[in-house]
């Protein structure tokens, strides 16, 4: 089931290819920012103070989430150009564990995640967040553990999916509403009740409030729960990664 | 010895369509077995079933003692494959996808980058080790895939159309070297080509037409069955031709686009009659022995067609160029 050699090929590909291709590096860093200058500005005075905090700082961990889910899901996709490229019938013929497969790709969703996220979090003192050193490879471990469980979503979607006509579509139809659900733009208190039910359903209502507790030091959920679900969440995703993987035929 | 590849009544259908309908062969340990076909024939979905890409629907098909079907893993770790198309990262470097390869197949540390220098020299590609795959010509792509697929010295090698667009001295060169392999390490060859001369490098050829094997020989074997030289006439009227040369010789004659043929004992001695005696107008005429073309236009009359690419390959490469420009 574990093959190093695999995981270790699977992930070092992605990672060389994310640093080769500046384009996809800056152009995921120019989103975050738009919202977070653009949108958490814009409407700071109008939306006034949210507890302690304004609203640029209220939507700050959203946007640190947001980069994660963007670039994991994004990364976990690439398996649909693998396959119209023609690459993914390399690695598929080789002797290795489609379950390798699926690790790999979700360790390299991680790192590039990661490596996203921690720029975004370098922009904290530009809103006036300090975030606790304490707090910071805690953190680190819950960005990675909600980007190891979405791209066992893009890889679902990637092996359902037999072209990437269906790209966009998804992105506008699956990741934007699932991160608007999130209560990453607005506090989740005195919604109406639809609204609550589909914020309470969404995973990444849990990985962003915890998120949110870790940099701004308060939470609308236990934390406790939040990431006991969110391990829930990672083991799920992945373990229907490899149903489907295993599944499809190439 | 088990044989290297048995196949029993194999089938794969895609919705009701059958690609592959029905069919058996075996191939020997060492052997070099050819697959020869026009286009849509079944030959790729054969080889993709055959590397465990793709699920028979029935019949049963062993590859170096495995199953195909329940035994994948073991399958994998005996086979090689040159794919049809493209299957390079392009975004790497030649370098990068041969480690990549030699790292999933577990070829020993201490040997790969001498295994790695010595496939780019052999395929002229050492001086562009260091360059992305996207910068490369052609033929230059379809180098570096024959020269990772052969990295792992695999005991049972698939090429599916491997030389396609490569220039003949390359065609030849790259024969040496996998004829010289087979030597070496028995390895065993399955191949599917248009190209005839390939097919001649072949111990045993079937032609596969429609998903079916129509015929199963030896090269020298199945040229045998037509017998004499082919002759082949361009008239005013090829319909009138035909019905003349039919009515007047009694031999079976095909009728296509590019004129009318038909085997007759010995050509260069007939075509003087023929032109006295045929009341309609000769534009061309051309007479030669018969190549396994000819066995295949026999069994099927119609040609096997490598110059066109079909409708659907084409479409399917300008969707690839849009999706290019759009990643
Ligand atoms: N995934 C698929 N879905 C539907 N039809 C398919 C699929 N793959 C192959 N086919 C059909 O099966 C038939 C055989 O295709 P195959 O690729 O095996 O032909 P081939 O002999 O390799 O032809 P070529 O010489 O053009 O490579 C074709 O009619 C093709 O359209
Ligand atoms: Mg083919």
């Amino acid at each position: 089931m574990i093959d190093l050699a695999c995981i270790r090929m699977v992930w070092e590909r992605d990672v060389i290819r994310y640093f080769r291709e500046k384009s996809q590096l800056y152009g995921s860093l120019t989103r975050p920012v738009l919202w977070l200058f653009v949108l958490g500005m814009g409407l700071r005075g109008s939306a006034g103070q949210i507890g302690d905090v304004n609203y640029t700082q209220f939507i700050f961990p959203g946007i640190i989430a947001m980069t994660a889910i963007f670039t994991s899901i994004q990364s976990a996709i690439s398996i649909i150009w693998d396959r119209e490229f023609g690459f993914l019938k390399e690695i598929l013929v080789a002797p290795v564990p489609r379950t390798s497969i699926v690790i790999g790709k979700g360790l390299a969703g991680t790192t590039l995640s990661l490596i996203q996220g921690c720029i975004i979090i370098l922009l904290a003192p530009l809103v006036h967040v300090r975030i606790a050193l304490a707090n910071i490879v805690p953190l680190i471990i819950v960005l990675a553990l909600l980007s190891f469980g979405l791209t066992g979503i893009g890889i679902v979607i990637a092996a359902r999916m037999t072209s990437f006509q269906g790209f966009g579509t998804i992105m506008n139809f699956i990741i934007m509403p699932m991160w608007f659900l999130s209560g990453a733009l607005f506090p989740a208190k005195n919604l109406p009740i639809w609204l609550n039910v589909l914020v309470r359903l969404n995973p990444l209502t849990y990985g962003v409030d915890l998120v949110r507790k870790l940099v701004l030091g308060f939470s609308y959920h236990s934390p406790v729960f939040d990431f006991v679900f969110l391990v829930g969440f990672g083991v799920l995703t992945t373990a229907a990664a490899v149903f489907f993987f295993n599944r499809g035929e190439y | 010895m088990t044989p290297a590849i048995e196949v029993a009544r194999l089938t794969r259908r895609f919705k009701t369509f059958a690609a592959v309908d029905n069919i058996s062969f075996e191939v020997n340990a060492g052997e070099v077995f050819g697959f020869l076909g026009p286009n849509g024939a079944g030959k790729t979905t054969t080889v993709r079933m055959l590397c465990t890409l793709i699920r028979p629907n029935s019949g049963t098909a062993r590859v170096a003692g495995y199953d195909v079907a329940r035994q994948q893993n073991d399958v994998r770790r005996s086979i090689g494959i040159i794919f049809q198309d493209a299957s390079l990262d392009d975004r790497l470097t030649a370098r990068e996808n041969l480690r990549f390869h030699a790292m999933i197949y577990k070829v020993p540390r201490t040997e790969v980058n001498e295994r790695i220098s010595r496939a780019l020299e052999w395929m002229e590609l050492a001086d562009r080790a260091r360059d992305l795959v996207r910068n490369f010509s052609g033929g230059m792509k379809r180098r570096l895939e024959i020269a990772r697929g052969l990295l792992h010295a695999p005991r049972v090698l698939f090429l599916d159309e491997p030389t396609l667009g490569l220039d003949p001295q390359t065609r030849s060169r790259i024969w040496e070297r996998l004829l010289a392999l087979r030597q070496e390490h028995g390895m065993t060859l399955f191949l599917t080509t248009h190209y005839m001369d390939e097919a001649e490098n072949c111990y045993r050829i079937a032609i596969i037409d429609h998903g079916r094997i129509i015929a199963l020989d030896t090269p020298a074997k199945l040229k045998a069955q037509v017998q004499g030289d082919l002759v082949r006439l361009e008239t005013v009227d090829d319909a009138a031709a035909e019905a003349e040369v039919k009515q007047r010789y009694g031999v079976e004659v095909v009728r296509d686009a590019t004129g009318i043929h038909f085997e007759v004992e010995n050509g260069a001695a007939f075509v003087p009659g023929l032109l006295r005696e045929l009341p309609v107008a000769v534009r061309t005429v051309s007479v030669r022995p018969p190549t396994l073309e000819d066995v295949f236009l026999k069994m099927t009359g119609r040609e096997i067609r490598d110059d066109e690419a079909s409708n659907h390959e084409k479409l399917k490469g300008r969707l690839k160029r849009m999706g290019r420009a759009w990643r």
